[in-house]
């Protein structure tokens, strides 16, 4: 028992923003009288925040930089009001379209960049400028109105789900295959990992620990997997979202990218005397960031299957509240793509359990300031009880 | 003189796990300078801020006494209404604020809620004046030297009615001439009735000083000498600091010098703000295999800009003059293109500029060589670990684990972390920025075998150091710079303080 208190004890941070999530959702669970957890809501659950955690995904990289990127609303308006005028005014070919927008993001994102990098205005005024002059300029290109309705091929990037090639009835099947297909990856992935530490005899977690992690993780992917195959099986945004939180934390975790990333952010002059090409990186940083903002506007607009002018309003704070409630510090050089991720996640289950208890948007707004506040204040004192 | 103006007696401080301090006894005349000398780690510091009510009565053990009283600081507030003062190592000066707003501080000399700036700037003056110091009260204190920082911290101590000023390291950012000049003022106060207790590695300063030393080690009372009485050397106090004899503080070396492997003409730059001003001017200098090379100056002559233009440019602007490695011309564009050349610089200021702190040891030793350790980008995470394990033992970096975070390290622990991320990144030319500076002895002299070792290894190493007898005791050769020029050239034999002294303070004219 001693032993498994000192397990949580040490992990307490690492897993703290888990067990709220774990904990936010029992409760909306039990509020709502069970409707929180059924497929159908699940479901909502993913395509109402799955723009969100894209930006999140490229926002939490611009704050371990030690910046902030307020100008991503706008741009995401701003994709989605181009991808309109592609798409629905000029008729182009739906996957020209997204890579036209996607591209642009990315142009966007290098403007940003130059500035904050090369001429170093902070970021926080560089993106300031930009949320203004993107909103200013979807409002210009859509001229105050909405563009709808998108072709079909590109509203399935939101509301499709993925086929079941084998039509099994009332179940999904793919999607439980998938579910069952990604455990077996997991462990045996696990278990090689484990198996090359004790090769070079690093310290491993006890088997018993190892094998209950497992079998949780196991546990959790098959009954998620298993209860939206009762409603219409995997939307399409989970697939794109999961490849990009792998891609971005197999970058983050492993890569020289990541690596100098994360020692730009912890100390820039340390960075630099140690050959990172820190202006290079912060760049792009801020490209990869655009990119992102443009495939969230798409997802947006493809969601609501028509560009208007107000859209991605406070998707920025949204996004950046993620990160903080994740774990990301705001001076620089710590935070997790998982967890910006899980702190989107707490964002996400909070709004769609309050509103299916029916609180208004008033309280929405003030409980979710709180929880910002109380996030951080809790990973602080945890920091300070740890050092 | 013989009464006693501070008694601690018995003084225990534990940390959860260490145990920092025990039953320390520190005792303290009235009008002496008190040195407090030891290692990194034997608790000076901790003991100073038991002092001072940075620790609170309570979270110790053992009792203080000033003046004769018993104390129990609640915080800092309370010793310094006893005229207890504390300046730490790292100034606490706001650069933005004036030299008179920087010393009424907390201390605001007001009327009502209102400030009185007559009154604040009157004060100023005598307080500069006593100090020393002839600058405006209304210069703002990110436009003086560290030199006059440091004075400012007195004045501002003197503000407070100082009865006992307690110096944390102060030398240890100053030049010589700054240096000297402190301890005039210390010398100075001491006639005026004020107490210092002094913490410094400069033995050489405390000798000159210190009416009475005490000497602690891993958080224990090792002696207290009296200057006058006894016969106290240096070597004396190094034996008491690091428990054992230090017959040599310079580790043995035979030279083994081979060709020029790497050479600098005509350099010169301009300071990065300022077009018209020459930072560096017609510098030549060449390196050879397996050679230590010495750079000595005093502060500001240029030797940190020196070389940080040579590495990768990363100082200066309008940089003109040739490299030549192993007699071929290079051009280094950026540091990473300095650092393929094989080109390392070890940086002055380890915490600002040579740690990432919030990373383990593991990673700030591999962050330099990440393109070695990776396969198209992807980081071989085996092969990090055993190179950083590899280098914990080899340069026996103390800590319980690599995965350590480099902020929780000592000085010198630091140090052989950011040593480590060189040598594992295979220079053939290592420059080092004041290697050892805020390090204690027993860890200096390993890092001296360190950087002997490297130069037996065929490296060449420039070495740059304000402590002239380091200089004098590692160096085979030694330029001298003065005012952004080589002012001299100096070999071992010939090389004596007086000599090097008298490039370094060897103008334009």
């Amino acid at each position: 028992m001693q032993a498994v208190s000192e397990l949580f004890r040490k992990n307490i941070r690492q897993y703290g923003m888990i067990i709220a999530l774990i904990f936010i959702t029992a409760l909306f669970q039990i509020l709502t009288g069970g409707i929180l957890l059924k497929p159908l809501n699940i479901t909502n659950l993913i395509l109402q925040n799955s723009y969100i955690l894209v930006l999140a995904i490229g926002m939490v990289l611009v704050i371990i930089t030690g910046h902030i990127d307020l100008s991503v609303g706008s741009i995401a308006a701003f994709i989605g009001a181009l991808a309109a005028i592609m798409m629905v005014e000029l008729q182009l070919p739906t996957f020209l379209a997204i890579i036209i927008s996607l591209v642009i993001g990315g142009l966007i994102g290098a403007w940003q960049g130059f500035w904050v990098a090369y001429v170093k205005i902070p970021a926080f005024i560089v993106t300031l400028a930009g949320m203004l002059l993107f909103r200013g300029l979807t409002m210009i290109v859509l001229g105050g109105q909405s563009i709808a309705p998108f072709p079909k091929s590109f509203q399935r990037i939101s509301s499709g789900f993925i086929p079941d090639w084998f039509g099994g009835g009332s179940l999904h099947t793919l999607t439980i295959l998938l579910g069952l297909a990604l455990s077996l990856l997991l462990i045996w992935q696990e278990w090689r990992e484990r198996r090359t530490q004790l090769k070079y005899q690093f310290e491993v977690a006890p088997i018993w620990v190892f094998v209950t992690k497992l079998v949780l993780l196991v546990a959790v992917i098959n009954i998620f997997t298993f209860v939206l195959a009762t409603y219409n099986g995997l939307p399409n945004i989970l697939i794109i979202l999961f490849f990009l939180i792998v891609i971005y934390s197999f970058v983050m975790n492993r890569m020289v990218a990541g690596r100098h990333i994360y020692a730009l952010g912890g100390n820039e002059k340390a960075a630099k005397l140690s050959g990172v090409k820190t202006n290079k990186v912060t760049f792009w940083v801020f490209v990869n960031m655009g990119a992102l903002a443009a495939l969230s506007g798409l997802i947006f607009a493809a969601r609501l299957n028509s560009a208007t002018p107000k859209a991605g309003t406070n998707f920025e704070l949204d996004a950046i509240a993620a990160c903080f409630i994740g774990g990301a510090s705001a001076s620089g050089g710590i935070g997790t793509v998982i967890g910006a991720i899980i702190g989107g996640l707490v964002m996400g289950v909070m709004n769609n359990g309050m509103s299916l208890i029916g609180l208004g948007v008033d309280w929405q707004q003030g409980i979710k300031g709180l929880v910002l506040l109380l996030a951080v204040a809790f990973d602080i004192y945890n920091k300070s009880k740890t050092s | 003189m013989s009464n006693t103006i501070l008694e601690m007696r018995g003084i225990t401080k534990t940390f959860p796990g260490v145990k920092a301090l025990s039953h320390v006894n520190l005792k303290v005349a009235s009008g002496e300078i008190h040195a407090l000398c030891g290692e990194n780690g034997a608790g000076k510091s901790t003991l100073m801020k038991v002092l001072s009510g940075v620790y609170p009565h309570g979270s110790y053990e053992g009792e203080i006494l000033f003046e004769g009283k018993v104390c129990e600081f609640k915080d800092i507030k309370e010793s310094e209404q006893l005229g207890i003062v504390i300046i730490h190592q790292e100034l606490a000066l706001i650069p933005y604020l004036s030299i008179a707003e920087n010393l009424f501080l907390g201390n605001e000399q007001s009327k009502h809620g209102l400030i009185d700036w007559n009154e604040t700037t009157v004060k100023t003056k005598s307080l500069l004046k006593r100090v020393g110091l002839n600058e405006s009260p209304a210069t703002r204190v990110l436009e003086l030297g560290v030199g006059k920082q440091q004075l400012v911290e007195i004045a501002k101590a003197l503000a407070k009615q100082v009865k006992l000023l307690i110096l944390d390291e102060p030398t240890a950012a100053l030049n010589e001439n700054d240096s000297e000049n402190l301890l005039e003022l210390i010398l100075e106060l001491k006639k005026q009735g004020i107490t210092s207790i002094i913490i410094s590695h400069k033995l050489n300063e405390i000798s000159k000083v210190a009416d009475s030393i005490t000497i602690l080690r891993d958080g224990r009372t090792i002696q207290t000498l009296d200057t006058k009485a006894d016969q106290v050397t240096e070597d004396h106090i190094i034996k008491g600091m690091v428990g054992r004899d230090l017959t040599h503080r310079y580790p043995e070396r035979v030279p083994r010098i081979g060709e020029v492997i790497f050479e600098v003409r005509g350099w010169e730059a301009t300071h990065p703000q300022q077009d018209e001003r020459k930072v560096l001017d017609n510098i030549h200098l060449n390196i050879r295999r397996g050679e230590i090379v010495g750079i000595a100056g005093l502060m500001g002559a240029g030797r940190t800009e020196l070389a940080m233009s040579l590495f990768g440019r990363s100082y200066g602007r309008h940089i003109k003059g040739q490299l030549f490695l192993h007699g071929k011309e290079v051009r280094f564009h950026d540091i990473s293109q300095a650092i393929q050349h094989g080109v390392a610089y070890v940086t002055e200021d380890r915490k600002q500029y040579g740690l990432v702190l919030i990373d383990d040891i593991k990673r700030n030793i591999s962050l330099a060589s990440l393109k070695k350790l990776s396969r198209r980008g992807v980081i071989n995470e085996r092969e990090e670990v055993l190179v950083a394990e590899e280098y914990r033992s080899k340069l026996n970096i103390k800590t319980p684990s690599i995965l350590q975070k480099t902020v929780n390290l000592s000085g010198g622990n630091q140090q052989k972390v950011v040593l480590s991320k060189w040598i594992y990144a295979q220079p053939e030319i290592l420059i080092l920025d004041e290697p050892t500076r805020g390090i204690d002895v027993g860890a200096k002299y390993e890092i001296y075998s360190i950087v002997n070792q490297l130069a037996d290894e065929g490296k060449g190493i420039l070495f740059i150091s304000s402590e002239l007898p380091e200089i004098l005791g590692m160096c085979d050769r030694i330029y001298v710079m003065s005012e952004g020029r080589i002012t001299g050239e100096v070999k071992r034999e010939d090389a004596t303080q007086e000599v090097l002294m008298k490039s370094m303070t060897r103008g334009r004219g």
